[in-house]
């Protein structure tokens, strides 16, 4: 594999590792892992331990996502590798 | 109007509209057939993979079940929802470039086999069919109880349906009437949540009404379930009552599973490009976090109306439960189809709906008068499609209730059903047995392999195995613990060859049906399982819904330790995987 390709690839990996720690955090960390201390806090109505698990975290995974689509677009230009 | 007659009326208009898209959407090749022609538009292709993805299960159930388990559902929230962030990332726009038809297909090639082609095969079809059998049932219960048919004649209905637009049109009929099934399904679901969230909240939105405060007393809306529901001896709702590694297993197993079942996948090859299947996994969650995120306000405010409605006052007190004679209209229609039952067990004319499993709360109860509690069945599908009655809306939103719940059922039985057949037709007939079949005969298989299911799950939807409840945690453990590592290792690393892969999805398939059977008996007949399926009996408290996440750890350690033993796969295998990471095949030029 020659040089670029494997800096286009390294750096789809930065992208994609970045994403999923942040994809991790949302969902078992803050909705999970540490509800009930986050519980103490309120976001108006709700318990945020609560409003990660039930409303955040897919929120979250949605911006996650299109973050994802743009970034690639943005690398594949980068390097000369985005079709037509 | 009559609300039988607007049923039938507003369903009637719907089917009229699949069928009329069906004659529209004609499929010519075995392109069309398999993957569309590959020309859908990705926000086209989401709102398809999101009307595919969201079953009768989705529609119907899961806000019941939020509304029962509270916190504890949220697992199903963002076990569902999160496993497109590992689609999206992980395999989506990997597998548009390799440019096939089917799954099992990428993985015959990448790992030179048709061992692993046929592995994958099984594994297809077995989570295909457990899931599709789920959904004949959905459209069976879905007409009886609207249309007061009986339930084989609303399978009948269905199977005729799907088959109709489903062999005519394959892949690309599929996804326009998937698109129409869409927009009736999320229309039916968000109208009586709106109304619902404002009769209580006042504010029009489900989202924000989950956090808002009641217009009748200035208190928080989950405050006050909460205050509610733990006065009646249950658990409090925002409250964790699962063990954090079981939930955290089973959001996991959920995840890894949506990420690797086949029909959801091969929406994805639909798309013409590979930035275009990024784009479209985005669109798709879009489109499915509408009405995920509209499920927990559904549910709570659900549990909160049932709750109110049978406490009037407070708990304890003379005369603060329900007279049975004054009970709302809703609660008798309900009552007529035996999805709500009540027994006056202390024979005092009143409703007491308690928890009476808590035995001190029961003690307490007890000095009330209480006998027990007396709402001896809520069905939880009732939180759903009790909704439009209870918030007393129009009849025409009852019929649209129904028309989404029949679309959400026959969406993702259609794609289960195409998934099944270009398995059939094309990985198992062209790619094993007669590879040089021509297209037009090809063609022909696809639709008659679409009727077989078609026949098979009707079937399966009458006569449903005693399990089939069970073997919906079967369907995700087996796709998560054989096809998303092979998929996935196949992409991310060059190096996995054969024996790596076969080898690692055995054992994780292996792995996770031993976990099952163990506790659920083999192949689920009852009597014949080693242990009981309690948690003292659990591996380290494991439930075996849970197991998939496991069992794919197991495909993964298994893949690599093998690998790294056995020869490296042939340089071309190598090329393949240097090709489908990078959108175009062009030799790359550092322009920075």
């Amino acid at each position: 594999m020659q040089d670029p390709a494997r800096a286009y690839w390294k750096a789809n990996l930065r992208l994609v590792g970045l994403l999923l720690i942040i994809w991790f955090l949302v969902s078992y960390v803050f909705g999970i892992l540490l509800v009930e201390p986050l519980n103490s806090i309120r976001l108006g109505g709700v318990k945020l331990g609560f409003w990660f698990a039930q409303q955040g975290s897919i929120y979250t995974f949605l911006v996650l996502i299109f973050v994802y689509a743009v970034g690639m677009n943005t690398l594949d230009r980068r390097f000369g590798v985005h079709e037509d | 109007m009559e609300l039988q007659t607007l049923i039938y009326l507003v369903v009637g208009a719907t089917f009229l509209l699949y069928i009329g898209i069906a004659i529209w959407a004609r499929a010519g090749s075995t392109g069309e057939f398999y993957v569309a022609g590959k020309g859908v538009h990705p926000v086209a292709n989401g709102m398809a993979t999101a009307a595919d993805w969201m079953s009768a299960a989705s529609f119907i159930s899961m806000a019941g079940l939020i509304a029962f388990s509270g916190y504890d559902a949220s697992v199903y929230l963002m076990g569902w929802t999160g496993g497109y962030v590992l689609l999206a990332m992980l395999l989506a726009p990997y597998l548009r470039k390799f440019g096939k038809f089917t799954v099992p297909e990428f993985i015959g090639e990448r790992y030179y086999s048709q061992t692993a082609r046929l592995v994958a095969v099984v594994c297809l079809i077995a989570a295909s069919i457990t899931y599709v059998i789920g959904q004949m049932k959905g459209v069976g219960v879905a007409f009886g109880r609207f249309l007061e048919v009986e339930f084989e004649t609303g399978v009948l209905v269905g199977m005729g349906i799907v088959f109709f637009y489903a062999v005519l049109g394959g892949m690309k009929g599929i996804t326009y009437t998937q698109i129409a099934q869409y927009c009736v399904l999320i229309f039916a679901y968000t109208v009586p949540a709106v109304f619902i969230s404002l009769q209580l909240t006042g504010t029009p939105v489900p989202q924000l009404g989950l956090g808002s405060e009641l217009v009748n007393n200035g208190t928080y809306m989950l405050d006050k379930l909460d205050a509610i529901i733990t006065d009646l001896g249950f658990a409090a709702y925002t409250e964790q009552k699962g063990s954090t590694l079981n939930l955290s297993l089973l959001t996991l197993s959920l995840m890894i599973g949506t990420a690797g079942l086949p029909h959801v996948i091969i929406r994805f090859f639909t798309v013409p490009k590979v930035r275009d299947a990024r784009y479209s996994a985005g669109w798709a969650l879009l489109f499915i976090a509408i009405l995920y995120t509209t499920a927990p306000a559904v549910g709570s405010m659900a549990r909160l109306n049932l709750t109110e409605t049978v406490q009037t006052g407070p708990v304890g007190e003379a005369g603060a439960n329900l007279l049975y004679a004054e009970r709302p209209q809703w609660f008798r229609t309900w009552e007529t189809t035996g999805l709500l039952e009540f027994e006056d067990r202390n024979n005092d004319g009143r409703i007491q709906y308690y928890n009476d499993a808590d035995p001190d709360f029961a003690e307490r109860a007890r000095e009330w008068g209480w006998e027990g509690n007396e709402l001896v069945t809520v069905d939880r599908d009732i939180m759903v499609l009790a909704n439009p009655e209870i918030a007393g809306l129009p009849n025409w939103v009852i019929a649209l209730v129904a028309a989404g719940g029949l679309a959400a059922a026959l969406s993702t039985a259609a794609g289960l059903l195409l998934a099944i057949s270009s398995a059939i037709s094309h990985d198992l007939l062209k790619g094993v047995l007669m590879p040089d079949i021509p297209e037009k005969r090809e063609l022909l298989a696809g639709r008659l392999a679409m009727f077989g299911a078609i026949v098979l799950a009707g079937y399966l939807g009458m006569h449903p195995p005693g399990f089939a409840a069970e073997v919906v945690a079967l369907a995700f453990g087996l796709a998560a613990s054989s096809i998303f590592p092979a998929l996935m290792l196949g992409i991310f690393h060059k190096r996995m060859n054969r024996s790596g892969a076969v080898a690692g999805m055995l054992a994780g398939l292996g792995s996770t049906l031993v976990y099952i059977f163990v506790y659920k008996g083999w192949l689920f007949i009852p009597g014949t399982n080693n242990l009981p399926n309690t948690a003292e009996y659990w591996l380290l408290g494991i439930q075996p819904e849970s197991f998939g996440a496991v069992g794919a750890l197991i495909n993964f350690t298994v893949a690599l330790i093998v690998a790294r033993v056995t020869a490296a796969p042939p340089e071309h295998i190598q090329h393949l995987v240097e090709d489908i990471r990078v959108p175009r095949a062009a030799i790359l030029t550092a322009r920075r």
